[in-house]
């Protein structure tokens, strides 16, 4: 703009050009530059901060949502969700993500991924924050060194997202019982580890993954029994009443225990390393292994009611197995209808006996427990079935030795071995029972009652008889009873006219008694006097008064 | 228009300040107004190339401006980050079309408005045409009218994170977006004031 002077065409002088400030003007260039250096200086950070860009497949993309759902690492942001697309087999979700750059050393060929929703057990509440927040995508690093870019999604989460020192392990059960994902593990009522998994494996057990965390993993030994710890353990035993649990948790959500099995599970042991059995309860985990279950079948041929699967086969008093199977057979030769009982029999529970016969090289196999079975059954061994309880009517099966038995063919090569029966004696009490209850119902009850009732009628009508009519006149009789002993009485009284004229008389008598001894004296002396009569002699007057009066 | 005689043409300048006429042959070398002591420049100097400056640095601040994000909204629902075209986007998509429309116009339409009106009066000054100079002149005043019509935005932004602050329930916070919009405001609103008008007018030779 250096405006030159203006031609000199016009008057006065030129007008001098001094632009002394002109670098002002070009300053204002430095805004737009500013301006531009700030924008190209984002676009490089930016570029720099890229980082890796990843495809996690999921099933279901639910609740991601492009731009908006995160990757998380130990809830930290290192990344977001770019696209969502479907995979090109539809069978599932392909989720782009944008990792920021410093997570690129996340990405391990066995990262796992997962999608965070929130869930809730017993155990352990998780992801509510994404109740509210949405789902965000969670990531465990893996320890492979190999990286990836592309991935499978996991559709839970991993039991431990930030995987902790310890130690994992797999119990196989036939059932996981009420186990779920998160329970605890405890040792010796310490919680030291958690169910991180569950899985039905394709033979119908059931596989547990749990995780023994650092310092207690060292507990875990192969003798290590693990066992449910769910729910509370009751028992009413002969010290009362003991109540076992392990936690509250324990009993709501389920969980597991473990602790040193018996010394003589070191002789059984050889399970691969991280690999045990899962037992029902500890009573099961700490028995003495039962080794293998032997088979045996039982016919009765009576009515077995209350005798269920799992009720105990006991020998000689010891449980040695129990009932996996009642079956109803027919019997086409008579037609009847045998109960068809199958049970499983663990020799090594006989303890002390089995050491004996397995020193003897018994019961190792089929054949020679067969053959021990056929020579018990030759001493009477039978099975009976037996109440366990009045109260519940359960029954159980009991191996005992009936020496009065009568002798049956026992056919040892039969698979599975058939035992002799005999019926239960709860069967002959019941038929007891009935009989006695048929007489019962046989007594004339109505009549007796009837002839009673009428008995008792007669009764009281005597009775009533009795009051109208025999008690009045026996009240006058006794009354008039009552006045002729007064008057007896008033007789025999002292003051009374008869005493004193009895007493009179008696003094009366007793003078003249005494007039008739001197007549006799005088007589005595005198017998002539009878003829003669009386002289006059001095001689006591009275009664010889009287006598000469009287014998003139 | 050939009628009208400009000031040049009669070789006076006029004071801006105290609007005395001036002779231009009158000035001294310093060209201060012989009354009230002000400068006095027959044209703002440097005017096209100051407004260009301001221009190219509004636009290029345009760039990051709609690319960051604006704002920062943490609350129970999670966070996230607005753009300006995303939160246009999301207000439409959410049914309320009278606030997307407001902040379209307020961000999207008055600042191109603003490029592309000042860019067109540079060229044309630039080019000396003498095309439409009273629509041209119109359009100046538009556009210094509506200048500061595009702080909606950052006041809207200042507004909702000063009054957002919730803790856990909902926090808003701006981002660096926003501060390159407010510079792309004032950028565009310094451009089109140092833009004189009277250049429209202007014919050499």
């Amino acid at each position: 703009m250096s405006a030159a002077p203006p031609p000199p065409s016009e008057e006065e002088l030129p007008t001098p050009a001094i632009r002394n400030r002109r670098w002002i003007p070009r300053l204002v260039w430095v805004v737009p530059i500013a301006a531009a250096a700030i924008g190209i200086s984002l676009l490089i950070r930016n570029w720099q901060n890229q980082g890796p860009q990843i495809t996690i497949s999921f099933l279901s993309g639910e609740g991601v949502q492009v731009g908006k759902t995160l990757v998380k690492y130990r809830d930290v942001t290192v990344g977001r969700v770019s696209d969502v697309v479907l995979s090109a087999d539809r069978k599932s979700v392909v989720v782009s993500a944008s990792l920021s750059k410093d997570a690129a050393s996340l990405l391990q060929e066995d990262t796992q991924f997962w999608i965070v929703r929130p869930r809730i057990g017993v155990g352990s509440v998780s992801g509510l924050e994404t109740l509210l927040s949405g789902v965000y995508i969670g990531l465990k690093t893996g320890t492979s060194t190999l990286r990836k870019r592309q991935f499978v999604g996991l559709e839970n989460p991993p039991a431990l997202s930030h995987g902790p020192h310890g130690r994992e392990l797999q119990l196989h059960a036939a059932r996981a019982g009420s186990l779920s994902i998160g329970a605890p593990v405890y040792f010796r009522q310490f919680q030291v580890g958690r169910v991180i998994d569950e899985n039905l494996l394709p033979d119908g057990s059931t596989r547990v993954t749990v995780f023994v965390e650092a310092p207690y993993d060292r507990y875990v030994k192969p003798v290590t029994r693990f066992w449910n710890a769910s729910g509370i353990d009751v028992r009413l035993g002969a010290d009362g009443l003991n109540v076992q649990t392990e936690s509250l948790a324990a009993v709501l959500a389920g969980g597991l225990a473990f602790d040193d099995g018996p010394i003589e599970a070191l002789f059984v042991a050889g399970g691969v390393a991280g690999e045990f059995a899962l037992y029902k309860n500890e009573s099961e985990a700490m028995a003495p292994p039962d080794g293998e279950p032997h088979y045996v079948r039982m016919r009765f041929t009576q009515a077995l009611r209350g005798l269920e699967v799992g009720a105990p086969v006991e020998f000689v008093g010891v449980n040695i197995g129990s009932v996996v199977a009642v079956d109803l057979g027919y019997e086409t030769r008579d037609r009847s209808f045998p109960v068809i009982v199958t049970v499983k029999l663990y020799p090594r529970r006989m303890g002390r006996a089995y050491e004996i016969l397995a020193a003897q090289g018994k019961t190792e196999s089929d054949e020679t427990l067969a053959a021990l079975a056929g020579t018990l059954v030759n001493r009477g061994l039978r099975a009976q079935p037996r109440s366990a309880s009045l109260l519940t009517g359960k029954l159980y099966i009991a191996l005992d030795f009936l020496p009065g038995s009568p002798r049956v063919a026992f056919d040892a090569s039969i698979r599975p071995l058939e035992l002799p029966t005999v019926n239960g004696t709860f069967q002959e009490l019941e038929a007891n029972v009935v009989r006695l209850l048929a007489k019962v119902n046989e007594l004339p009850l109505e009549q007796i009652a009837a002839d009673l009732h009428t008995d008792l009628k007669d009764l009281h009508e005597t009775l009533s008889e009795l009051h109208a009519r025999v008690l009045p006149s026996a009240v006058d009789t006794l009354s008039a009873l009552h006045g002729t002993l007064d008057s007896a009485g008033r007789v025999l009284d002292v003051d009374s006219p008869l005493q004193r004229g009895v007493t009179e008389t008696l003094s009366e008598s007793r003078s003249t008694l005494q007039a008739v001894r001197e007549l006799a004296d005088y007589l005595d002396r005198h017998p002539d006097a009878l003829l003669r009569g009386r002289r006059p002699q001095k001689t006591p007057r009275g009664p010889a008064t009287s006598s000469s009066d009287a014998k003139p | 228009m050939t009628q009208l005689r400009q000031s040049f043409e009669l070789g006076l300048s006029l004071c801006r300040t105290c609007g005395l006429a001036v002779s231009r042959a009158s000035l001294g070398m310093d060209r201060r107004c012989p009354r009230c002591r002000s400068r006095v420049e027959h044209r703002t100097p440097f005017s096209t190339e100051i407004t260009l400056a301001w221009l190219i640095a509004g636009i290029v601040l345009y760039i990051p401006a709609n690319l960051l994000p604006v704002m920062h909204t943490a609350g129970l629902l999670g966070e996230e980050d607005s753009t300006i075209l995303g939160g246009i986007l999301e207000f439409w998509r959410s049914g309320d079309w009278d606030i997307a429309l407001l902040i379209f116009i307020a961000s999207v339409a008055v600042p191109f408005t603003k490029f592309i009106a000042i860019g067109l009066l540079l060229f044309t000054v630039r080019k000396d045409s003498r095309w439409e100079q009273h629509q041209r002149t119109a359009l100046y005043r538009i556009v210094e009218f509506i200048g500061y019509w595009s702080m909606l935005d950052v006041i809207v932004v200042a507004l909702t994170s000063a009054l957002m602050q919730f803790q856990v329930l909902g926090t808003a916070e701006p981002r660096a977006g926003i501060a390159f919009f407010c510079a792309v405001v004032v950028v565009t609103m310094l451009s089109a004031l140092s833009f004189d008008p009277r250049l429209i007018w202007d014919r050499h030779a």
